[in-house]
């Protein structure tokens, strides 16, 4: 078996040592210029497509005069995931804050209005777009998730038979399916005349989606709580409220942090299918830059550079969410 | 409420109905529910005048219309494009759950033979494994399905350059293009003798079984088996004089004739699906086989068992009480996500009714209900199935 292991490695590893690196090609016009200065043509990769497009990969269509604005997003949003990432931070309280109105400055940021030059939505794409989605997605998803993830286990049986008629309504069909719903059915639910942007209606489509899953999740951690925990706030004589902010929610979403991880995660990766309805994320306009006559072909160096993006991103997720399980434990 | 005089008598009474925990929960659900009712009303009330204002109605005739267009993919039932909307529907739901059962298959077997060599005690076969999963678990699938298909558009070659696998197999850009059994007469008896040798196979195990639990007696089970069911049929092919040929895929023109093509994009879904879903069920393997106390190992040796059949007759039955739920929970998943096949031109339920029907008809209302009304009809399926699998695997305790 080891000498097995050790022949797929070396079949596998070499050959991509040589492509990636050895062979590959840095700097170019096009991809014919690309292939001249290797041995053979294909021989190498072409990072100089990668390179060429960088611009367009991480804005998007973005006006370039403008893109200074996506770039004070981007540090706003490292910024403002500090404070909820570390713990023992100086004035960490007010860091918060600043991160719970992230969402907001960066979106006024981004579209502009109020003093700004308005930028419209259909020109977001690549990365940018990703991240929209992603941090939209993830940030509103989790309280709506806990509130429905409430809502199931309350006694109230109107409340209860809605929140899982709606959770069990959108697990059970595929968010391409939603997105489709957002692109083309939605305009018929809304008075009629009124205009309503499709960045919109697609972040409004991801979060409400993701936020089914997050109430099951969380409906697990609620779940694994025992009885004696909200029977010990109500002699304390909290209100509901306050035993679930106090008592309950604290250690029900702690049991919880590794699939709210994972459910992130999902979330983050299926942003990527906004492509189908139209949408340019990084995978989007990729697949196009492809078409392109001048760089056809290059799928390998594109999807690699694409899955390398994603990869980073994701796995560091997973790592800190491992990282955060072994600090919040408890046990022995 | 029963008046507003005794409210005016006691003007607490309201009060005192708020901090009243019954009262106020019926209290919230009849807002709730007005609120609710009152949404759904302005959403149907808009829907009705937008309906008006496009000059559209809300009904389900065009699915007897001929759809117009053609399908590439349909293995189970011939469709033309004079065939209705139905045809076309029922074609891609054929589609979707063709992807779905045999991604499900595949990432089954994928996903546990990872699962158990990521516990392998060689330390090189246990990262290589690792580092493909978090690789690939960490990239969506989307990527990899388009990643898979443009290896058929780029690197493949066409049918006219392919080179063959051993003579009869041509990889090509256009699908995979393998030999078609063609069945002649008299074929029917072997099929009559495959039957029958299951049925004996099935009642032989039972017996066997009953033998063993009765007289501790074992017969070579597996042998004895697999030696019937590949015998009978076997023997009755060559009686009834080989009514079997194949047809082998020649190059004509600038395609294959003859043979049965695979369609490259039913490759690529399929394909790209079952290792993207295997890599999750291999952690749920892993997961599952690690929480089998090691004790139970012991125990099983200690008993006398080789390490195979410890695996089979005391880890695995085990484990899979772990497995079960969250193994369901990625069926749904590999089902919801062959979906994406539109990506790829696939033609599956979303791209067939939802793509191109509503873009011919223009009825985005009724045809996107047909879609979301089937995928919760698999979805419930799928979980009803698993959950009677569950209850049947669970421990049964005093």
């Amino acid at each position: 078996m080891t000498l097995l292991s050790f022949w797929l490695l070396y079949t596998i590893i070499p050959p991509i040592i040589d492509w990636a690196i050895i062979n590959s090609v840095w700097t170019a016009g096009s991809r014919k210029e690309c292939w001249d200065q290797m041995p053979t043509p294909g021989a190498g990769a072409c990072w100089a497509f990668i390179e060429n497009r960088i611009g367009l990969f991480t804005y998007g269509f973005y006006p370039e005069p403008l893109r200074w604005r996506v770039n004070l997003s981007f540090v706003l949003f490292v910024l403002a995931a500090i404070p909820v990432l570390t713990d023992k931070l100086p004035f960490r309280k007010y860091g918060l804050m600043y991160s719970a109105a992230f969402p907001f400055l960066v979106g006024w940021l981004l579209v502009g209005g109020w003093g700004l030059e308005p930028v419209d939505t259909d020109q977001f794409g690549g990365i940018m777009l990703t991240l929209v989605i992603g941090v939209t997605g993830i940030t509103f998803s989790l309280p709506i998730g806990i509130a429905l993830a409430l809502g199931r286990q309350s006694k109230m049986p109107v409340l209860r038979m809605l929140c899982v008629l709606f959770i069990e309504f959108i697990r059970g069909v595929p968010l391409i399916t939603l997105l489709f719903v957002a692109s083309t059915m939605l305009n018929y639910f809304l008075p009629p005349g009124t205009v309503f942007d499709l960045l919109l209606r697609v972040l409004i489509m991801v979060t409400l989606f993701a936020s089914a899953y997050m109430a099951e999740i969380v409906r697990g951690g609620l779940q694994a709580i025992e009885k004696g925990q909200h029977e010990a706030g109500d002699s304390l004589g909290l209100s509901y409220w306050q035993a679930q902010r106090l008592i309950v929610l604290p250690q029900a979403l702690k049991i919880a942090i590794p699939n709210i991880v994972n459910a992130f995660i999902g979330l983050y990766k299926d942003t990527t299918l906004v492509l189908i309805i139209g949408l340019l994320d990084i995978l989007g306009l990729g697949d196009s830059s492809l078409a392109d006559l001048d760089w056809a072909g290059l799928a390998n160096e594109l999807y690699l550079f694409v899955a390398l993006f994603f990869f980073t991103c994701c796995f560091s997720m997973s790592r800190y969410s491992l990282y955060l399980e072994k600090k919040l434990h408890t046990g022995h | 409420m029963s008046s507003s005089s005794s409210a005016e008598k006691n003007p607490y009474i309201l009060l005192r109905l708020w901090r009243n925990e019954e009262y106020r929960s019926v209290f919230f659900q009849i807002l709730t529910m007005v609120v609710v009712f009152v949404f759904l009303g302005m959403i149907g009330n808009n829907v009705v005048t937008n309906l008006e204002i496009a000059g559209k109605d809300f009904s389900f005739g065009f699915l007897n219309y001929p759809a117009g267009y053609d399908i590439t993919f349909q293995p189970f039932i011939p469709f033309a494009p004079t065939d209705t909307h139905f045809d076309a529907a029922i074609i891609g739901i054929l589609n979707t759950l063709l992807v779905a059962v045999s991604g499900i298959i595949l990432a089954t077997v994928m996903g546990f033979t990872m699962g158990i060599l990521r516990l392998s005690n060689n330390w090189l076969i246990s990262r290589i494994v690792y580092v493909f999963l978090e690789f690939t678990r960490n990239v969506p699938v989307l990527l990899h399905i388009l990643f898979i298909y443009s290896i058929f558009l780029y690197v493949l070659p066409v049918p006219k350059r392919a080179e063959p696998i051993s003579e009869i197999f041509y990889l090509t850009n256009r699908g995979f293009f393998i030999p078609a059994p063609v069945f002649e007469d008299g074929f029917g008896f072997v099929w009559i003798a495959i039957l029958i040798a299951v049925a004996f196979v099935f009642f032989f195990v039972r017996w066997a079984h009953k033998v063993q639990d009765e007289t501790g007696k074992t017969y070579p089970v597996f042998w004895i088996s697999t030696a019937v069911l590949l015998g009978l049929p076997l023997t009755i092919f060559f009686l009834s004089g080989t009514p079997l040929s194949w047809d082998i895929p020649i190059m004509k023109g600038f395609n294959f004739k003859g043979g049965a093509a695979i369609r490259p994009e039913y490759i690529a879904l399929t394909f790209a699906l079952s290792y993207y879903t295997s890599c999750f069920i291999a952690e749920i393997v892993r997961s599952g086989i690690l929480a089998v106390s090691h004790g139970q190992t012991e125990a099983a040796h200690a008993l006398g068992l080789n390490s195979n059949r410890t695996l089979q007759l005391i880890i695995i039955p085990q484990a899979f009480r772990v497995i079960i739920p969250p193994l369901a929970s990625q069926y749904l998943n590999i089902t919801k996500n062959s979906s994406l096949a539109i990506a790829i031109g696939y033609m599956d339920i979303v791209a067939t009714i939802g793509g191109i029907t509503l873009m011919q008809t223009g009825k985005e209302m009724e045809t996107m209900m047909i879609v979301l009304l089937l995928y919760l009809f698999f979805s419930l399926l799928i979980s009803a199935f698993m959950n009677w699998f569950n209850r049947k695997a669970a421990l049964v305790e005093r």
